[in-house]
C-alpha cells in the first residue's frame, strides 16, 4: 500500500484477506418507530440485566424476588387464616403496599436509572446515537419509557400477586377488581414521578457512582423526612402540616392522589384532606412528571454530538 | 458521482469561525480531508451529518439536504468519532447488533451484519468480551464496525488512526483503503498526518481555518517534479564533487542530504551524470525520479502548523 493511488485503484480481487470478501446488504430495513421499539425493548431488558453481563442481573433480581415475598407471605396468610383472623380484605391494601416497600424500590431505581441514563453520557455513547436516523428527543423520552416501565413492572408484579392471591381467598372480585386496576394507576404514576426524578438526576451527573448515591439520598431522605414530619404532626394534632408534606416525596404524594381519586385505604399517619389538598396532590404529580420530562429534553439539547 | 458537495458552507461560533464560505466536492472512492487541529474538520462532519446547523451556506451528502433531511442522511452514512464513545460493559458483539437495530436493521440482519463486519475488520473471538479491556487499537476497529454495520454508502471516518502504534495505524489505513476499493463504500477520513492520507487517498482535500487550500486528485500532489535525486560514494564529500563537477557542466544542482539533487534537462541530463561520476571515480549508488509529496504542498504554501509524518 506504500506506492499510491496508480496500483490500489484498480480493486483487487475480494476474499484477499477473508474467506469471503464483503456482503453489501439489500434487505429490509425498518422505520422510525419499530426503531424506537427496539431501543424502549433493549433499555427494559438491561434495566433487569437481561443482555447485560452475570453480575448486573443480581441486584435487580434480587430486588424483585424481595418485593414479590412479603406479598407471596401475606396471600399465604390470607389463603390459609381467613376464617380463623376474620378477614375479608387484604392485609396490606394495594395502595399501601409501595409504600412499605418503598426503600427497596428506591434501591431499584437509584441503581437502574444511572446504569441507563449515564452510561450513555459518560461513554460518549450518545454520539453513536446522535449519528443514526433517530432523533434526539426520541432517545430521551424512549429511555425514559424504558426506565418507568421497568419501575412499573417492580412495584406492579407485587400486586399482581397479591390481587390473583385475594381471588383465591374469595374476596369479593368487583370489589378487588377496582382496588387493583386504582393501584396499578397509582403505580404507573410512581413510576414515571420516580423514574422522572431518578432519570434527570442520572443526566445531571453522568458519573455512575455519584448518581447512584444523589437517587438513593433524594428518594430516601426526602421520604424519611416526610414520613417523620407526618408522625409529629399526627402526635401534635394533625393541623395540615402533614398534609403539605406529603408533597414532598414520590410515595407520599402518589399515595394521596390514589386516595382523593379512588378513595383508597391510606397507610400514611396524616392522610391529605380537604379541597385545596384535592387539588395540589394531582397538580403536584402532573409538575413532576411533565418537568422532568421538560428537563431531560432541555438537558439533552445541550449534549454535543 | 458526487457523495458531498458544500457551496459557501460556513459556521461561526461566538468567538470563531469554524467554517469559512467553504467550497467542496467530494466523489467516490477514498477522500482524505486533511487539516491542522482545529482547521474545521470536525465540526464539517457534524454538518454533513445534519447533528450542527451551518451558519450560512448549502451542503448535500448523497443528495440530501443536510439542512431538511438529516434523517435520510443519517441513515445511508456511517460515522466514527474522532473520541472514545464506547460502553465499557458492553461486549462489541451486542454493542454493535444493538446499533445496527439503531441504524434500522432487523434484528437477524443486525446480527448477522454485525458478525460480517467485526470480522471486517479483523475481531475475533475478543468480540464478546466487553470492551473496557480492549487495547486502543481493538477499539478502533469496533468503532469502525458500528460505522458499518448498516452498510452505509458513504462512511466518515474522524481520525481513525488517532492514539494508534505503528502496526495498528498500517492495519487501520489498508482497512479504510479497502473500505473504499473492495466494498464499494465511499469513504471521507480525516488526519492531521499527511503521509497517512498520501497513501490510501484517491483524491485529498486541505482544509486550513475553515476553508479550503486544495482539492485534487493525490497523483497531482504527488507528480513527478523534474528532478533527478543522485546518490554517490566512494569519498567522504563525494555528493559534493559531484555537484560542483555537474554545475560546472551547466546544469542545475543542489545537495540534498549527502545527495545530489539535479533539475532534468533533456534524456542528455542522465548521461552526463553517469559520465561525470565515472570521471570522478565515485560509485553511483542510485538514480531517482523525484517525486512530491503532499506534505511539500504545505511547505510551500506556508500551512507550517499542519504537521508532516
Amino acid at each position: 500500500m506504500s506506492s499510491p493511488s496508480d496500483a490500489s485503484r484498480t480493486p483487487r480481487p475480494a476474499g484477499v484477506i477473508h474467506d469471503i470478501g464483503y456482503r453489501p446488504y439489500a434487505g429490509p430495513r425498518v422505520d422510525g418507530r419499530a426503531v424506537a421499539w427496539s431501543l424502549f425493548a433493549t433499555g427494559l431488558r438491561n434495566c433487569y440485566g437481561l443482555g447485560r453481563s452475570g453480575r448486573s442481573k443480581v441486584l435487580p433480581m434480587i430486588l424483585l424476588a424481595l418485593m414479590l415475598l412479603p406479598a407471596l407471605i401475606l396471600v399465604g396468610v390470607l389463603v390459609q387464616a381467613k376464617e380463623l383472623l376474620g378477614l375479608d380484605e387484604h392485609i396490606v391494601p394495594y395502595s399501601v403496599y409501595p409504600i412499605t416497600t418503598q426503600l427497596l424500590i428506591s434501591v431499584f431505581v437509584a441503581a437502574q436509572a444511572p446504569a441507563l441514563i449515564s452510561r450513555d453520557l459518560r461513554f460518549g455513547t450518545i454520539t453513536l446515537y446522535l449519528a443514526r436516523p433517530g432523533s434526539r428527543t426520541t432517545y430521551v423520552l424512549v429511555r425514559m419509557a424504558s426506565l418507568t416501565v421497568a419501575t412499573f413492572v417492580l412495584i406492579g408484579s407485587p400486586l399482581l400477586l397479591l390481587y390473583v392471591g385475594g381471588l383465591l381467598a374469595d374476596l369479593p372480585p368487583g370489589r378487588e377488581t377496582g382496588r387493583f386496576l386504582a393501584a396499578l394507576f397509582g403505580a404507573m404514576l410512581l413510576a414515571a414521578c420516580l423514574a422522572g426524578l431518578s432519570a434527570i438526576i442520572s443526566a445531571v451527573t453522568t458519573r455512575r457512582g455519584l448518581a447512584v448515591a444523589a437517587v438513593i439520598v433524594v428518594l430516601v431522605v426526602s421520604y424519611t423526612v416526610v414520613a417523620t414530619v407526618q408522625g409529629i404532626d399526627f402526635e401534635t394534632g394533625d393541623d395540615g402540616v402533614g398534609d403539605v408534606a406529603g408533597l414532598f416525596s414520590p410515595y407520599t404524594l402518589v399515595h394521596g392522589v390514589q386516595v382523593f381519586l379512588f378513595d383508597s385505604p391510606t397507610g400514611t399517619p396524616t392522610p391529605p384532606s380537604g379541597a385545596v389538598m384535592s387539588v395540589l396532590y394531582p397538580a403536584a404529580t402532573a409538575i413532576m412528571i411533565v418537568g422532568s420530562v421538560g428537563a431531560m429534553l432541555w438537558r439533552y439539547r445541550k449534549v454535543t454530538a | 458521482m458526487l457523495v458531498i458537495e458544500t457551496a459557501a458552507l460556513s459556521k461561526r461560533y461566538p468567538r470563531v469561525t469554524a467554517l469559512d464560505e467553504l467550497d467542496m466536492n467530494v466523489g467516490e472512492g477514498v477522500t482524505g480531508l486533511v487539516g491542522a487541529n482545529g482547521a474545521g474538520k470536525s465540526t464539517l462532519i457534524k454538518i454533513l451529518l445534519g447533528l450542527v446547523p451551518s451558519t450560512s451556506g448549502a451542503a448535500h451528502v448523497l443528495g440530501f439536504d443536510v439542512a431538511t433531511e438529516g434523517a435520510l442522511i443519517r441513515s445511508r452514512v456511517g460515522y466514527m468519532p474522532e473520541h472514545d464513545c464506547l460502553p465499557a460493559d458492553a461486549s462489541a458483539s451486542d454493542l454493535v447488533v444493538h446499533l445496527g437495530q439503531m441504524s434500522g436493521l432487523p434484528y437477524p440482519a443486525a446480527r448477522e451484519r454485525a458478525s460480517d463486519v467485526l470480522r471486517h475488520v479483523g475481531l475475533a473471538e475478543e468480540r464478546y468480551r466487553p470492551i473496557g479491556g480492549y487495547s486502543t487499537g481493538m477499539k478502533q476497529r469496533v468503532k469502525l464496525a458500528q460505522a458499518l454495520v448498516h452498510d452505509p454508502r458513504l462512511v466518515l471516518l474522524d481520525e481513525p488512526t488517532n492514539g494508534l502504534d505503528p502496526s495498528s495505524r498500517d492495519d487501520m489505513l489498508s482497512l479504510v483503503r479497502r473500505i473504499g476499493t473492495e466494498f464499494g463504500i465511499a469513504v471521507l477520513v480525516t488526519s492531521h498526518l499527511l503521509g497517512e492520507l498520501e497513501r490510501i487517498s484517491d483524491h485529498v482535500v486541505v482544509v486550513e481555518a475553515g476553508r479550503l487550500l486544495r482539492s485534487s486528485a493525490t497523483t497531482d500532489f504527488t507528480h513527478a517534479t523534474g528532478l533527478l535525486l543522485v546518490e554517490v560514494q566512494g569519498r567522504a564529500d563525494a555528493g559534493r564533487l559531484l555537484g560542483q563537477a555537474l554545475v560546472d557542466a551547466g546544469l542545475r544542482a543542489r545537495p540534498v542530504g549527502g545527495m545530489v539533487e539535479v533539475e532534468v534537462r533533456d534524456e542528455a541530463t542522465y548521461d552526463v551524470v553517469r559520465d561525470l561520476t565515472a570521471e570522478l571515480g565515485l560509485g553511483l549508488v542510485r538514480m531517482q525520479e523525484r517525486h512530491h509529496r503532499i506534505e511539500d504542498v504545505f511547505r510551500e504554501g506556508g500551512a507550517g502548523s499542519v504537521q508532516p509524518v
